[in-house]
């Protein structure tokens, strides 16, 4: 694409310029940005520095699976909404249509002062500026009895790929009138819909097959995200199918035994037919091996998302802890657009703008009955703010309720095509 | 919903071409043509409707107090499965029609006002539709104004109303510099495909400069409703706004 630029008469907007940044002049040939994660985050910092810089940065990215399945609507693959397929989206157009080195491999050490970043595979890839994208991982612990090893027999699903067909596979199982646990994480964690739009599409697809068993959501947390939504749906769509024990009703006391296939929540021992745990998150591990964290995730400066322990190094999605947004594919996406602006300015001296976020999230409740919940937020000194929100309403009609759900579809296909090309 | 919103398409710049040059209608046509399904109710004007319901009234009641005359009362229709309104007796085409799934909706009130019989075979309503895509649009929004909870905010098709919203000439004079314009831009892809594809959320791209600028100036006074479009443009400014549409204006694939 080209920009005719006979508009151009700069009419105020230079005011708007943050001051020209200095140019990073990098030591030898083209400057170097490596991206650790092709993920949402750090396939759309690499998509835009690569495209926007036109060849005049040199554009490293670091992710270890060559098709990435997005978190986003693997909720609606557990539905029956949407095939594995729908979801999977590899890293071609980006090589081949941005010139962005794709290196299939984990990134396993960090060096901030010599400025490499260490491959698995062996090799040291040199940068000038280093973005971390590498979601999360889980606190170990946080659920006793719980931990990575028991994820074959009680999925957490929240990395999608295999983990969500295991989940899949283990509902289509379920014997008749059979038990559904999903352990829910505390705050802060990815999606904040997200475990409450799976209780949905679980629902709803044992509504259809299996319509005597039931869910029991076992949810250390007070309240949760579109909360009168989903409760309402829940209610009007799979009455009597669901159950939500919040901190009151011992829902943050819970231990699990994976060979038993058992959840005790707070003394009371449940035998379940699936087990779902979601435990409590933490910044992908690189960013901890980088030293960028500060307990559980990395503090970014709000105005371009570097990092507040290294300049050279940013921190996107969901592993930054950068104020009010929510830990999301559409955040992430947005904060990479910021940095990257800024990263190429730093290296480049094109003009930098003001950092702008936003965020929106749809969630499905059953067939053609959408919902979402969104906001935008600003740069401030001490983190990102926010300044204005919606929600969808309770009781609104189902004609609206599917524009949504179309909407949402219409989101899909925009945010894949503007992280992968 | 689609086919409503095709089906008023051509006769919309006559409506409210204030802005607009007559070189614009045939483009304006076209973009209504990529528009999102949205509420019929959103085109249509309900003041209008309110007189075309004027021949329904015979049969249907609608409003505080409505009740089954000769044809079923008419609040709470949009949402309303067809068929289903207690205590009327309907004939077996309307049980039929009901039992198979048929619901109320922008979509079908359309198609059913334009040819009663096309919809449901059989139906007792003895009603030659109204032909013109106007009539129907504005007899909908009417008795969609009857059919909403409170809660419920109907959310505007987003090409279509662009060209009825006043803004400042001066602020339609402003020239956007459309390297901001593409900056600002990746705020918008998080949605609204580059390419020009319009399924669930319409294309942005190539619009004229004016419409698109009409277009978002109403979402930012909220004359048009949609609450994330609302909030985008609630925070754009008049120069970001001239510079998003200096930048769609002149992509090229
Ligand atoms: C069930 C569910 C539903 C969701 N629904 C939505 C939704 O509807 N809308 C929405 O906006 N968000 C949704 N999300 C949230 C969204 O998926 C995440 O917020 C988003 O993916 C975060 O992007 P990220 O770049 O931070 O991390 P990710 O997208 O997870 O990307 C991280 C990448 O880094 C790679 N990686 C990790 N460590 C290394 C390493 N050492 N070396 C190299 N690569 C590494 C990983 O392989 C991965 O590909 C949902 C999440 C879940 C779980």
């Amino acid at each position: 694409m080209k920009i005719d630029r006979r508009h151009f008469l700069g009419t105020g907007v230079a005011a708007a310029v943050l001051s020209a940044p200095m140019v990073q002049a990098a030591s030898h040939g083209k400057p170097k940005v490596v991206v650790i994660g092709g993920g949402a985050g750090g396939a759309t910092a690499a998509r835009y520095i690569a495209k926007d810089s036109k060849g005049e940065i040199d554009v490293t990215l670091i992710e270890p699976t060559r098709t990435y399945y997005t978190c986003f609507f693997s909720n609606l693959y557990l539905g029956g909404f949407k095939e594995l397929s729908d979801i999977g989206h590899t890293y071609g157009s980006l090589a081949s249509s941005h010139g962005i080195n794709v290196v299939h491999d984990w990134a396993v050490g960090v060096d901030r002062d010599a400025k490499t970043v260490t491959l698995a595979g062996g090799g040291t890839v040199p940068y000038d500026k280093l973005i971390l994208s590498p979601g999360i991982d889980f606190v170990e612990g946080a659920v006793p009895g719980w931990d990575v090893s028991a994820q074959n027999k009680m999925p957490h699903a929240y990395k999608a790929g295999s983990q969500t067909e295991l989940l899949k596979a283990q509902i289509g199982a379920m014997p008749e009138g059979g038990l559904f646990v999903m352990v829910a994480p505390p705050n802060p964690f990815r999606c904040p819909p997200g475990p409450y739009e799976r209780v949905s599409m679980v629902a709803h697809v044992l509504k259809e097959t299996n319509p005597t068993a039931k869910i029991l959501i076992a949810d250390p947390k007070e309240k949760f995200s579109k909360q009168g939504l989903f409760e309402e749906g829940w209610t009007n769509h799979y009455g009597g199918m669901v159950e939500r024990l919040g901190p009151d009703f011992g829902g943050d006391n819970v231990t699990v035994d994976p060979d038993a296939m058992t959840v005790d929540i707070d003394g009371s021992v449940e035998e379940a037919d699936v087990v779902n745990v979601i435990p409590a998150m933490k910044a992908g591990r690189i960013a901890e091996i980088a030293g960028v964290t500060d307990g559980n995730w990395a503090p970014v400066n709000a105005a371009d998302m570097s990092s507040k322990a290294d300049p050279d190094v940013y921190v996107l999605g969901d592993a930054s802890q950068q104020g009010d947004m929510p830990k999301s594919g559409f955040s992430a996406n947005s904060q990479a657009k910021v940095c990257a602006n800024a990263v190429r300015g730093a290296l480049t001296g094109s003009k930098v703008f003001p950092a702008r976020f936003s965020n929106t999230c749809w969630s499905l409740i059953t067939t053609d009955d959408g919902v979402k919940v969104g906001a935008t937020y600003e740069a401030t000194e001490e983190k990102i703010a926010k300044i204005d929100g919606f929600v969808s309403q309770t009781g609104e009609d189902a004609a609206l309720r599917k524009a949504t759900y179309e909407e949402s579809e219409g989101w899909y296909a925009g945010i894949t095509a503007d992280i992968f090309g | 919903m689609r086919a409503v919103i095709r089906s008023i398409a051509p006769a919309l710049p006559s409506r409210g071409g204030k802005f607009l040059g007559e070189k614009f209608a045939f483009a304006l046509a076209f973009f209504v043509l990529l528009a999102m399904p949205g509420t019929a109710d959103d085109l249509g004007d309900g003041k209008r409707g309110a007189a075309l319901f004027a021949k329904c009234k015979g049969c249907h009641q609608v409003g505080k107090g409505a009740e089954n005359g000769v044809g079923p009362h008419l609040n709470e229709l949009f949402g309303r499965r067809a068929g289903s309104v207690a205590g009327f007796k309907y004939s077996k085409a309307f049980q039929r029609a009901g039992s198979k799934g048929l619901e109320w909706h922008a979509d079908t009130l359309g198609t059913f006002i334009a040819n009663p019989r096309s919809l449901v075979p059989g139906t007792r309503m003895s009603f030659r539709g109204y032909d013109d895509p106007i009539d129907q649009a504005d007899l909908l929004a009417y008795l969609r104004t009857f059919s909403v909870s409170p809660a419920d905010i109907p959310e505007a098709d987003p090409t279509a109303r662009g060209i009825d919203h006043d803004v400042d000439p001066a602020i339609l004079a402003i020239a956007g510099d459309p390297e901001y314009g593409a900056y600002l831009s990746s705020e918008c892809t998080t949605c609204h495909q580059a390419e020009d594809s319009d399924a669930g959320i319409p294309s942005i791209v190539l619009w004229p400069e004016e419409v698109f600028v009409i277009a978002m100036h109403a979402y930012k006074d909220n004359a048009r409703a949609h609450p994330v479009m609302n909030m985008i443009a609630g925070r754009l400014g008049d120069e970001e706004i001239a510079a998003l549409a200096a930048y769609f204006a002149t992509l090229e694939h």
